[in-house]
C-alpha cells in the first residue's frame, strides 16, 4: 500500500479550453528553436557558440560562469541565427534555425560512478533542468541533496496528464532513479496522483497525492513529505526529466522531443502536439488561434506561472504547455465590481458563476486596483505547507533576513504562491516578491 | 454607456501629468476605475489571470450588509421621537422620512469630511484612492447617537481619518478601527454632550415632521438606565414608561445609537457577510461566545452594586452595541487578528471585555466600543504568538535533524 497524502488547501480552476484527449494529434517540426537562460534561474550564461555557427542537437550553447561543465545545449540541429542581448549585454536568448533533416544528436558515454554521472548530467544539459531548494535555482555544482523529489503529476490549470507521457518509459525511469540515487545519501520520492498506475521503482518511494493544485508542484510535495530545513538542500524535478536522465544513461543521448499541450479558451481546438523543446510559437500555433478580433495573450506555460510571449516567442522551460486566453485590454466593463454576471470567475461566493459548475474564460486583466493586504487568511487557503504566507511576504518586503529564515523562506519557491496571487483581492505580485526575496537572500548569505 | 466612456476618454488628458487639472488626477482615477473596471493586464513574472474579487466589491458588500441597519435606524429614530411625544399612531412613511432627514446630514458630513481627506492624501501621495472609507463613512453615523452635533462629528471624523489611518499609511495599515475611534473620540472629548440622556433621541421637528420634545424629557437607553439603577429588581422602560422586553431589544425599537439597536437587522447583515465570505465567522462566533460566557459569569454573581449583572447572558447580546460590534466592528480584517487561531483568541477577548466593562464599570455603559479597541491593540500581539508557534515548530524540526 502506497503512502497517501491528502492536501486540503488548494484550488483547481475551472477553465475553458482543456484537452479533450491527451493523444498526440500532430507533429510540428519547428523552423526555429530558442534557449532562454532566464528559464534556468541561477545559471550565469557564457556563450560557447557564435552567430552563424552550425550546431548539432545536444551541443552546448552556453555554460555557467560558476562551473564550466554546466551547459545549456541546443535542442535541435541547425544554425545559430542570433544571440539576443539585453540590458548590460545580458544574454536573453539564443535562436537556432533548425535544419530540415534530422541528424544524429551528440552522444555521451556513461559509467556508473557518482562523479562521472554528475559530470554527465552537467554536460548533457539535463543538470539545469533540475531545481534546488533553497532559492529555487539550478542545483549548485557540488551540492549533495538531502533528498530528491520527483513529481509525476501536473496539476496546473489545463495541464496535460503527465502520466500519459510516462507510459512505456519504465526502463528509463528506473535508470534515472538509479543514476540520481548515486548523488544523494537520502531518498528519492516520486509524487503521483492518487490511483496512479505507475509501477514501483527500485530505489524510490512513490507517494500518492490528491490532484488538487498546487499538489503537483514538487516543492509542495517536499513540504508535506519532509520539509527543507536551514542548511539543507533538496533537488526537485519532474518525472519527464527523470525519464530523460534515464534515457541518457541507457542510450547516451538526450531526447529533446516535447509533447506540448495547446490549451486555452482562444484556441479553435485544444490538442496535444509533438515537437521539440524551445520550439517557436508561430509554427506551433499556426492556424490554431481563434480569429475573433480580440487581443490574445499567448502564454508559454499555464495561466498561473507561465510567461506571456508574443507570436514571435518560443516554448519556454519547464513548460510543456501553451495557453492562449483573451488579453482583455480591449474590454470596456462598466462597474465590473458590481457585476452579478455568472461568467465572472472568482473564488468568492459573492460571484455566482461557480455555483453553475461551468467553465470560465478569464482574461488577463487585474480585475481591480493594487491595494495593501486587507483581507486576512486568503493566501493560507492556497498554500498547503506549514508556512504562514502573509507573514513571510511581509518579512520579505521588509528585507528582514532573520525573520524570513524563521518563517521558512528556504522551503518555498515563487510558483507555490501563484494560486494565492490569483485569488488575492489586493492583487499583490506575490511570485515576484518571493523571487526578489530569494535572490536577495542568496546575495546576502 | 458608450457616451460616458467617450466623455471620460475626452476629459482624461486634462488629468494626466501636464494637464490643467493634474492636481485632481487621483480623484479622476478614482471615479474612472469606479465606473469602468481598469483594463490594465498582468505583466510577465506574475499570474496571467486574476480573481474577479477586488477591494471595491468587498467594501460595497459590507455597505450592503449595513443597509438593513440603516433603514431600521431611520424608522426607529422616527419611532422614538413619536413615542417620546406620547403619540399613539406611528405612520410608517412619516417615521421613515423623519429618520431619513435626521440621519442624512450626518452621513453627508462623515462622507464629505472623510472622503475629502482621503482624496487629498491620495493625490498628495500620488496613489489611487482607496475604498476603505466607503464603509467607514456609513459606519460613523450608524454608531453615533442621532443628536450628535454635526461639527463634533466633523471634528471626530477628521481626527480619526488623519491620525488613525492616514499617518499609518492608509487603508490596510491602520491599527485601530477608524469608525470606532471616531466614536471614542466623541465619547472622551465631549463627555457632557455625548453621554447624557437626550442625545440618543431626536428631539426636534425636521422640516415640519416629527415632534418638539419638552426640555424635561429623558431618553435614557436601556444600558444608561442600568448604569444609574439602584435597588434590586431591574426593570427597563421605554420612553413612554412601558417595560422593555427582550423581544423589543431584539427587534430594536429602543433608544440607542442610530444603527445599533436592532439585533434582527444586524443578524441579516451578518448573514450577508458570512454567505459572501467577506467577514470571518471565527471572529463573530468567538465574540458571541465570549459575551455569553462573561454574561453568564456576571449573572451568576449578580449584585446590586453592579446592576448590569442582573441581565441574562442573552440580554447582554441584545442591548447596546454588542451585536453590532461583533458583526461589523470586530470583524474588520485590517484591525482584527489575521491568523486563524488568533481570531478565536481575539474574538473571545473582545466578547469577554465588552460585557466585563459594561457590567463592572458603570461609567462606560458602552463596553463593546472599548472592548473592540482593546482587541485591536492586542491583535498584533495575539498574531505574533501564533506566528511564533509556527517558527518554533520549524526550529524544533531543525533541532530534531541535527
Amino acid at each position: 500500500m502506497r503512502r497517501t497524502i491528502n492536501l486540503k488547501k488548494g484550488l483547481n480552476l475551472s477553465l475553458a479550453g482543456g484537452l479533450s484527449s491527451s493523444d498526440i494529434k500532430a507533429e510540428t517540426r519547428p523552423s526555429a528553436v530558442a534557449v532562454i537562460p532566464d528559464d534556468f534561474h541561477g545559471f550565469q550564461p557564457k556563450p560557447e557558440v557564435a552567430e552563424g555557427d552550425s550546431v548539432s542537437a545536444g551541443q552546448p550553447l552556453l555554460h555557467d560562469k560558476a562551473d564550466n561543465d554546466i551547459k545549456i545545449v541546443s535542442p535541435a540541429a541547425g544554425k545559430v541565427r542570433c544571440i539576443v542581448r539585453g540590458h548590460r549585454r545580458k544574454i536573453e536568448r539564443i535562436v537556432i534555425d533548425t535544419d530540415s533533416q534530422q541528424s544524429d544528436p551528440v552522444t555521451h558515454s556513461a559509467s556508473g560512478d557518482p562523479d562521472s554521472i554528475r559530470r554527465l548530467l552537467k554536460v548533457s544539459g539535463l543538470w539545469v533542468m533540475m531545481r534546488q531548494r533553497p532559492y529555487d535555482i539550478i542545483p549548485a555544482p557540488d551540492s549533495m541533496p538531502r533528498d530528491i523529489f520527483v513529481t509525476a503529476m501536473d496539476t496546473a490549470p489545463l495541464a496535460p496528464d503527465m502520466e500519459k507521457e510516462l507510459a512505456g518509459k519504465e526502463l528509463e525511469l528506473r535508470a534515472g532513479v538509479k543514476a540520481l540515487k548515486t548523488l544523494t545519501k537520502g531518498s528519492i520520492y516520486i509524487g503521483v496522483r492518487s490511483g496512479s498506475s505507475l509501477p514501483e521503482i527500485e530505489g524510490a518511494e512513490i507517494i500518492e497525492f490528491n490532484p488538487l493544485h498546487p499538489a503537483g508542484n514538487p516543492g509542495i510535495q517536499a513540504a508535506n513529505i519532509s520539509p527543507v530545513n536551514k542548511g539543507e538542500i533538496i533537488w526537485t524535478l519532474d518525472a519527464v526529466t527523470l525519464a530523460k536522465i534515464g534515457g541518457l544513461m541507457i542510450n547516451g543521448t538526450v531526447d529533446f522531443t516535447a509533447h506540448v499541450a495547446l490549451t486555452g479558451s482562444e484556441l479553435i481546438e485544444p490538442k496535444m502536439v509533438s515537437t521539440i523543446e524551445g520550439a517557436d510559437l508561430a509554427d506551433l500555433l499556426e492556424g490554431d488561434i481563434a480569429d475573433d478580433g480580440r487581443n490574445h495573450r499567448i502564454i508559454s506555460g499555464n495561466v498561473l506561472t507561465g510567461t506571456p510571449e508574443s507570436m514571435e516567442g518560443f516554448l519556454r522551460y519547464p513548460y510543456r504547455q501553451v495557453t492562449v486566453i483573451p488579453e482583455g485590454d480591449d474590454a470596456d466593463e462598466f462597474m465590473g465590481w458590481a457585476s452579478v454576471s455568472p461568467s465572472k470567475m472568482s473564488v468568492s461566493p459573492s460571484f455566482l458563476g461557480r455555483f453553475f459548475g461551468k467553465k470560465f474564460k478569464p482574461d488577463a486583466r487585474l480585475m481591480g486596483g493594487r491595494r495593501a493586504m486587507i483581507m486576512s487568511e486568503v493566501y493560507d487557503k492556497y498554500l498547503p505547507m506549514d508556512v504562514m504566507p502573509e507573514y513571510l511576504i511581509k518579512a520579505i518586503l521588509a528585507k528582514d533576513i532573520d525573520r524570513m529564515e524563521a518563517l521558512g523562506i528556504y522551503e518555498v519557491a515563487p510558483e507555490d504562491f501563484a494560486l494565492a496571487e490569483y485569488a488575492d483581492p489586493s492583487k499583490i505580485e506575490l511570485q515576484r516578491i518571493v523571487r526578489d526575496g530569494l535572490d536577495y537572500l542568496r546575495s546576502e548569505v | 454607456m458608450k457616451t460616458l466612456r467617450k466623455f471620460l476618454d475626452s476629459v482624461k488628458p486634462h488629468f494626466e501629468p501636464g494637464g490643467k487639472l493634474q492636481s485632481l488626477h487621483s480623484v479622476f482615477d478614482g471615479f474612472e476605475t469606479f465606473l469602468y473596471t481598469p483594463n490594465s493586464t498582468s505583466k510577465a513574472g506574475a499570474v496571467n489571470i486574476h480573481d474577479s474579487l477586488d477591494s471595491k466589491r468587498i467594501m460595497i458588500i459590507v455597505v450592503l450588509a449595513l443597509m438593513p441597519c440603516l433603514l431600521f435606524g431611520m424608522y426607529n429614530t422616527g419611532y422614538q421621537n413619536w413615542i417620546a411625544a406620547g403619540a399613539t399612531e406611528f405612520p410608517f412613511w412619516q417615521l421613515m422620512a423623519y429618520g431619513f432627514l435626521a440621519v442624512l446630514p450626518r452621513i453627508l458630513v462623515a462622507y464629505v469630511v472623510g472622503l475629502g481627506i482621503e482624496f487629498a492624501v491620495a493625490q498628495w501621495r500620488r496613489e489611487e484612492i482607496q475604498e476603505g472609507f466607503l464603509v467607514t463613512g456609513i459606519l460613523i453615523p450608524l454608531i453615533c447617537p442621532i443628536e450628535t452635533p454635526l461639527w463634533m462629528l466633523a471634528v471626530a471624523t477628521a481626527f480619526s481619518v488623519i491620525f488613525v489611518k492616514e499617518v499609518f499609511g492608509g487603508t490596510g495599515y491602520n491599527v485601530f478601527n477608524v469608525a470606532l475611534v471616531t466614536r471614542a473620540f466623541l465619547f472622551f472629548a465631549y463627555p457632557a454632550q455625548m453621554s447624557g440622556d437626550k442625545v440618543f433621541v431626536a428631539s426636534g421637528k425636521i422640516l415640519g415632521l416629527g415632534h418638539n420634545l419638552p426640555d424635561g424629557f429623558t431618553g435614557a437607553t436601556p444600558l444608561g438606565q442600568i448604569a444609574s439603577f439602584t435597588g434590586d429588581k431591574l426593570e427597563l422602560l421605554n420612553l413612554r414608561g412601558d417595560a422593555i422586553s427582550s423581544l423589543d431589544a431584539f427587534i430594536g425599537l429602543i433608544p440607542g445609537s442610530f444603527g445599533e439597536t436592532s439585533t434582527l437587522c444586524i443578524l441579516i447583515g451578518a448573514i450577508i457577510l458570512l454567505v459572501s465570505g467577506i467577514a470571518s465567522w471565527r471572529i463573530m462566533l468567538s465574540v458571541v461566545a465570549g459575551g455569553l460566557i462573561m454574561g453568564w459569569v456576571a449573572n451568576l454573581f449578580h449584585t446590586p452594586t453592579y446592576p448590569a449583572s442582573f441581565l441574562s447572558p442573552v440580554d447582554q447580546l441584545l442591548y447596546g452595541g454588542f451585536a453590532f460590534a461583533a458583526v461589523f466592528m470586530a470583524t474588520d480584517p485590517v484591525t482584527a487578528a489575521r491568523t486563524g487561531a488568533g481570531k478565536y483568541v481575539y474574538g473571545l477577548l473582545v466578547g469577554v471585555m465588552a460585557v466585563l466593562i459594561r457590567t463592572y464599570n458603570n461609567g462606560y455603559p458602552e463596553g463593546a466600543m472599548l472592548a473592540v479597541l482593546l482587541g485591536n491593540a492586542l491583535a498584533p500581539l495575539i498574531d505574533y504568538c501564533v506566528v511564533q508557534l509556527n517558527v518554533s515548530r520549524r526550529n524544533s524540526r531543525l533541532r530534531a535533524r541535527a
